[in-house]
């Protein structure tokens, strides 16, 4: 089988998934990396030592920002020219947005976000999450190529082979009239990004429950109450930082202004699947686990001992994660030598 | 300034999905507009709000999708159409973006098409760049902030590492992330309106397409493996003692 891999990056960081697409891809057969930007020399020689036995490379300044119209079209100008039997794309906010645009194209399908697949006679048979998650479809397509992407941190990153090489081919950009122009960005705050963290620490309501605390005075009763949060929310975040996590939330710790969307885990936040996932201060709502429930181990720290979140974790411990999430990052300081 | 948002039905995010006989139930939960398109109501009301113009809601679906269509209207779109055709059932993302586009075409002269960012039953999260490229349109997916100026319109696209500052000419696809800002709760009023409303129901014949062909289709539905854990709860006599046992615990795991 010949697999084109969208390889997703910003200013030529590559996201983690573009990688595992690879891999993927290499079980399957032969590799064309598809790499659209500017100045991307670099990000070519990467994607051979992750495999790519070829990398297809359009490097022109129209392409230096990314742009749904540009990067689609040139993007299915060269499937159309070399009909691969497959495109493989990470299930980022870019890879689902030109895997869709590239369906209309070549008038194919896609199959989105999936975790698992496997190929017999050149036609893929893959499984991906439905309703949230409550749900496990298998999907196939009936025509050619067929169009996948991968969830993030569902298949394993392949080694980075130093030195490798591979053939460079270039690719023309489809320049245009297109109707998008690109003014600027607004980066976030950074820290560990959510997808592709391999721990999560997250808070919940109960961040501001904390009786013992007092607000400084002159706040109203909101502003306390944000106050309150912040202090319960800054333990969350030692132990994220005593474990290198990414930090997460519930949506009402994010309604209630704690934290910012970003962090929001669930069916209306982020699909997370890290190694370790740990809650504090969350009660489990359905639309809480559809965004964590594949973590591998997830372990709960609630004074409710009948909060769902138990269901779902491996080890609990039922207390006021005032006391426990303090304790639990010294423990941690000290076991791992911080 | 002529305004649609596509809205589609779906089970509530609390039901109990489960397939049963492999066919997917939710018990008696109810089905209620898919929540990211409550988003793009509320968009397109504020664009109606700042330049005028109508909403228009449109979905496609069985009769039973206009209770998604009257909850539009309730929230304060001006008109409603019901997409329904026998021909219409089991669709992918790609045979939707073709009848929801030739609907858009058909109402004509519209400007700004909203969508939700995702249907939470099949979580496709496609058909509003998929219409958008049908249409030839901007696909401006994921907004944050939409300001129309004119002929021409600038968005903040939430991306993983931020934002991207868009501008496009119009007409132009929408769909919306939440920092976009909390839909409105419909009114009293709007309520009332919409209990009234009459829904005029569009077939294929009227779109003038003939029925598109799906090309993905789901061979098998499971319940996904139950998740056999069973929580060893983590005791001490005091939090240190506690903290230290489940920290070893978490270790001898080895995920860290
Ligand atoms: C359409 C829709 C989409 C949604 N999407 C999402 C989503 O993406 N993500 C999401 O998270 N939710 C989502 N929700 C909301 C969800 O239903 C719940 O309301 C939310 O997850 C509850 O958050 P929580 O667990 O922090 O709060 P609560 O349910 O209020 O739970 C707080 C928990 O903290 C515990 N607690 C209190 N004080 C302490 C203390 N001192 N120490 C230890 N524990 C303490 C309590 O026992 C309780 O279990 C959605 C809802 C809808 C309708
Ligand atoms: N049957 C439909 N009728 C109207 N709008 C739809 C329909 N299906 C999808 N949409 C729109 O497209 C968005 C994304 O859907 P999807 O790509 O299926 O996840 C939804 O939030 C709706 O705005």
């Amino acid at each position: 089988m010949n697999t084109f891999v969208y390889i997703d990056h910003f200013k030529g960081n590559a996201l983690p998934a573009s990688w595992e697409a690879l891999g993927v891809a290499k079980t399957l057969g032969t590799v064309a990396a598809v790499i659209f930007g500017s100045g991307m020399e670099a990000l070519a020689k990467t994607a051979f030592e992750y495999g790519a036995d070829e990398v297809l490379l359009a490097d022109d300044v129209s392409l230096a920002d990314y742009r749904a119209e540009a990067f689609a079209s040139t993007l299915s100008a060269a499937a159309a020219s070399r009909t691969p039997d497959l495109l493989l794309f990470p299930t980022t906010t870019r890879g689902r947005e030109l895997a869709a645009m590239a369906a209309i194209d070549l008038k194919t399908g896609v199959m989105v976000d999936v975790i698992a697949l496997e190929a017999k006679d050149g036609k893929i048979t893959v499984t991906r999450p439905i309703y949230a998650g409550k749900l496990l479809t298998k999907e196939t397509c009936s025509s050619k190529p067929q169009i996948i992407t991968l969830r993030g941190r569902a298949f394993p990153k392949p080694a980075q082979q130093a030195g490798k090489s591979g053939t460079l081919t270039k690719v023309a950009a489809v320049t245009g009239d297109f109707p998008t122009k690109v003014e600027g960005y607004a980066e976030s705050g950074g820290g560990v990004s959510l997808t592709d963290a391999s721990v999560i620490v997250s808070g919940g309501r109960g961040v501001s429950n904390n009786p013992a605390l007092t607000p400084p005075g002159g706040l109203d009763e909101k502003q306390a109450e944000i106050w309150k949060a912040q202090q319960g929310f800054a333990l969350v975040k030692d132990l994220a930082s005593a474990l290198n996590a990414a930090v997460g939330a519930s949506r009402a710790a994010v309604d209630a202004g704690y934290v910012p969307y970003t962090h929001q885990v669930g069916q209306t936040g982020k699909v997370v699947s890290p190694d370790l996932y740990i809650a504090c201060g969350i009660s489990g709502a359905i639309q809480h686990l559809a965004g964590m429930r594949t973590s591998k181990l997830i372990v709960a720290i609630n004074k409710d001992a009948e909060a769902p979140i138990f269901k779902l974790a491996r080890y609990g411990v039922v207390g006021d994660m005032f006391q426990v999430v303090p304790a639990l990052t010294a423990a941690f300081k000290k076991r791992l030598g911080k | 300034m002529k305004i649609v948002v596509c809205v589609k039905q779906v089970p509530d995010s609390a039901a109990k999905v489960v397939v049963e006989n492999g066919k997917v139930t939710w018990g008696d939960a109810p089905l209620v507009i898919n929540p990211w398109d409550e988003y793009a109501v509320e968009a397109a009301l504020q664009q109606k709000e700042a330049h005028g113009g109508t909403v228009t809601a449109i979905t496609m679906g069985g009769e039973s999708a206009k209770d998604a269509l009257k909850h539009a209207l309730a929230m304060g779109a001006d008109d409603a159409i019901l997409i329904s055709d026998p021909a219409l059932s089991n669709l992918d993302t790609q045979a939707t973006a073709q009848v929801l586009s030739a609907a858009i075409q058909k109402i004509g002269g519209v400007e700004l098409a909203f969508f939700g960012r995702q249907a939470i039953d099949g979580d496709a999260g496609l058909v509003p760049a998929q219409t958008a490229r049908l249409l030839d349109w901007p696909a401006l997916t994921l907004a944050s902030t939409i300001k129309v100026e004119g002929d021409s319109v600038r968005v903040e696209r939430a991306i993983e590492e931020g934002r991207q500052v868009v501008t496009a000419k119009l007409p132009a696809v929408f769909s919306l992330v939440k920092d976009f800002g909390e839909p409105r709760y419909p009114s009293f009023m709007g309520i009332r309106k919409a209990s009234r409303a009459v829904i005029p129901a569009w077939s294929l014949a009227e779109l003038s397409i003939s029925a598109p062909a799906a090309v993905i289709a789901w061979t098998e539905i499971t319940n996904p493996p139950s998740r056999e854990v069973k929580c060893d709860i983590v005791t001490g006599g005091s939090p240190e003692e506690i903290a230290e046992a489940l920290a070893d615990k978490i270790l001898a795991e080895k995920v860290l």
